[in-house]
């Protein structure tokens, strides 16, 4: 009995290769880029190992400020319409019959397991200038030429909604399903209206799922380079795509490093900011 | 006016379901395109037969399957033992030691992927499978960990002990308590894991070199080149398996309920 008690208070066996792998392969990549961040370019190929603000200094340019914040601008834009568009369908999904809402549910889910660029793909035959929409509305008369609907900023955001809604939607049907629907009841017995019920009663309940739906969104969508380089042609130049060049094509890898150790300590902030709202403190709500 | 209030979000659920099965619905159509243009022109199964001689589409779609197994599986066993050895643990950086664990799917995927070529490079390790297989696994831990953690948290801890109790040794009480308990959250933390590293793009993207190239990335190349109704093909015969694996799934739910 003692032993067991003891074993209780120090570092189990079991935890150790788990946290090992992590410490190698997770904590010490993440530390040599930050390092690597504070170093000088070197002037073939790599970095020199000489300290230097030089790389944070150059993302403070005027260029780098524009991607930045046209890269803000877009994960905002994408949390909100999936926000926007999922509430509603979380919240209606969770009133179904319990049939009907597994259906849902599942048919969600079920794309997910597909490759998530051909479904990217899908929306380029759809937009492009002889796809799918454009031969549609030509042959409807709507319009009398092409639009120019892919490879624009809108194309590029439909893009990062699609990809990203799931979570929101999976991330806020789970907090309306736990939902006490007695409170909603008992408002309106009140004489609150619809309207001032929900906003009173359900979407403050629904907060936590609303939050961690919007982390789940907004950062993964700082990052996601590919769809914005489907998509958005050249122009849509997001903090994603300025990354992989700067490694890539410059081959400026301080540079690289700085941009990733500024994403980073954005998406921390985030989840700091999402726990704190939330109370929790764990990370299982975000999943 | 009530009928209205009870179709109307119907329809909405609905409606949203349909566009994003739109640009799925494009590419099954398109699998069956007679040309390699927007238009339609006819019927043919030629995509098909194509892809099934296309040596290159082939060996990616190994290269992922492989890449996928090796990479959740070793997660699960990490993982696993992980969150056990973890739950048991009591120190003072826990919270942080946990936190860094679970970094890989906090932060966008884009910071690990430079990461590991900055790392890979300086140690020197070919870029390859070899490389692959040490990123995915530290991407697919944090499914399996957290599925457990909370599965773990939700047992009651007597049973264990009343196995250790009764005589039972440590390793005996794992295998015949605690993993058949939670056997259900490391089947769908590995599930997820499975299709998290079969779909992955970023860090594959910067963790391989040229002579492995995984379906996602293939598929990158291609359509940043123009028209592939080749993967079209091989996206239509994917969704037919998720969808028959699905459906088959429910039914085995449904008829495990109907014999209870």
């Amino acid at each position: 009995m003692k032993k067991r008690k003891s074993s209780g208070k120090a570092l189990s066996l079991g935890a150790l290769p788990m946290l090992l792998w992590t410490l190698v392969f997770v904590a010490i990549p993440l530390l040599y880029i930050l390092w690597m961040s504070f170093m000088k370019r070197s002037a073939t190929w790599g970095v020199v190992a000489q300290f230097t603000l030089d790389s944070y200094q150059k993302i403070l340019s005027p260029t780098y400020l524009k991607v930045f914040a046209q890269s803000m601008w877009v994960a905002l834009l994408t949390t909100l319409f999936t926000l926007l568009l999922g509430y509603p369908f979380a919240y209606f999904t969770a009133k179904l019959p319990r049939r009907a809402r597994s259906a849902v549910l599942m048919l969600l889910v079920v794309p997910f397991w597909t490759n998530s660029l051909v479904r990217i793909y899908g929306w380029m035959i759809l937009l492009r200038s002889q796809g799918v929409l454009n031969n549609l509305f030509l042959s409807l008369g709507l319009i009398d030429q092409p639009l120019k609907m892919l490879y624009t900023f809108g194309s590029v955001l439909i893009g990062m909604i699609y990809a990203l809604i799931p979570f929101m939607i999976l991330s806020i049907y789970s907090s309306v399903e736990k939902m006490d629907w007695s409170l909603v009841e008992a408002a309106r017995d009140l004489g609150a209206s619809a309207w001032r019920a929900f906003f009173t009663v359900t979407l403050p309940q629904t907060a936590p799922g609303i939050m961690a739906g919007c982390v789940l969104v907004f950062v993964p969508s700082v990052g996601l380079f590919f769809i914005s380089d489907l998509m958005g042609g050249a122009k849509t130049v997001l903090l994603g795509n300025l990354i992989r060049n700067e490694l890539l094509t410059a081959r400026d890898w301080p540079t690289g490093a700085a941009l990733s150790m500024v994403m980073m300590i954005l998406s921390m902030g985030m989840i700091a900011l999402y726990k704190r709202l939330a109370g929790d403190k764990s990370l299982e709500g975000l999943l | 006016m009530k009928k209205l209030g009870k179709w109307l979000p119907r329809l909405y659920v609905a409606v949203l379901l349909a566009i994003m099965y739109l640009p799925i619905l494009v590419v099954v159509i398109y699998s069956f395109n007679d040309t390699k243009l927007f238009q339609w022109e006819g019927f043919t199964l030629d995509w098909y037969r194509k892809l099934m001689t296309n040596r290159v589409i082939g060996q990616a779609f190994w290269n992922s399957v492989k890449l996928a197994v090796l990479s959740s599986g070793a997660a699960a066993v990490l993982g696993t033992v992980g969150a056990i050895g973890m739950s048991q643990s009591h120190f003072k950086t826990k919270g942080l030691l946990e936190n860094v664990s679970i970094i890989p799917i906090m932060i966008p995927e884009i910071i690990l992927g430079m990461a590991y070529l900055a790392f890979f490079t300086y140690l020197q390790i070919p870029f390859g499978m070899v490389t692959l297989v040490i990123a995915h696994t530290a991407f697919c831990i944090p499914y399996i960990y957290l599925n457990v953690k909370a599965r773990l948290a939700g047992l009651d801890p007597s049973i264990g002990e009343a196995a250790l109790d009764l005589g039972a040794s440590r390793t005996r009480m794992f295998w015949d308590i605690t993993l058949p308990m939670i056997f259900p959250a490391v089947a769908s933390g590995t599930l997820l894991a499975f299709a998290m590293s079969m779909d992955d793009v970023v860090i594959s993207f910067f963790a391989t070199g040229p002579q492995v190239t995984t379906l996602p990335l293939h598929i990158y190349s291609m359509l940043k080149m123009g028209v592939t109704p080749e993967i079209n093909a091989l996206c239509t015969i994917m969704l037919g398996v998720v969808f028959l694996g699905a459906a088959l799934l429910r039914l085995l739910r449904a008829s495990r309920k109907a014999q209870q």
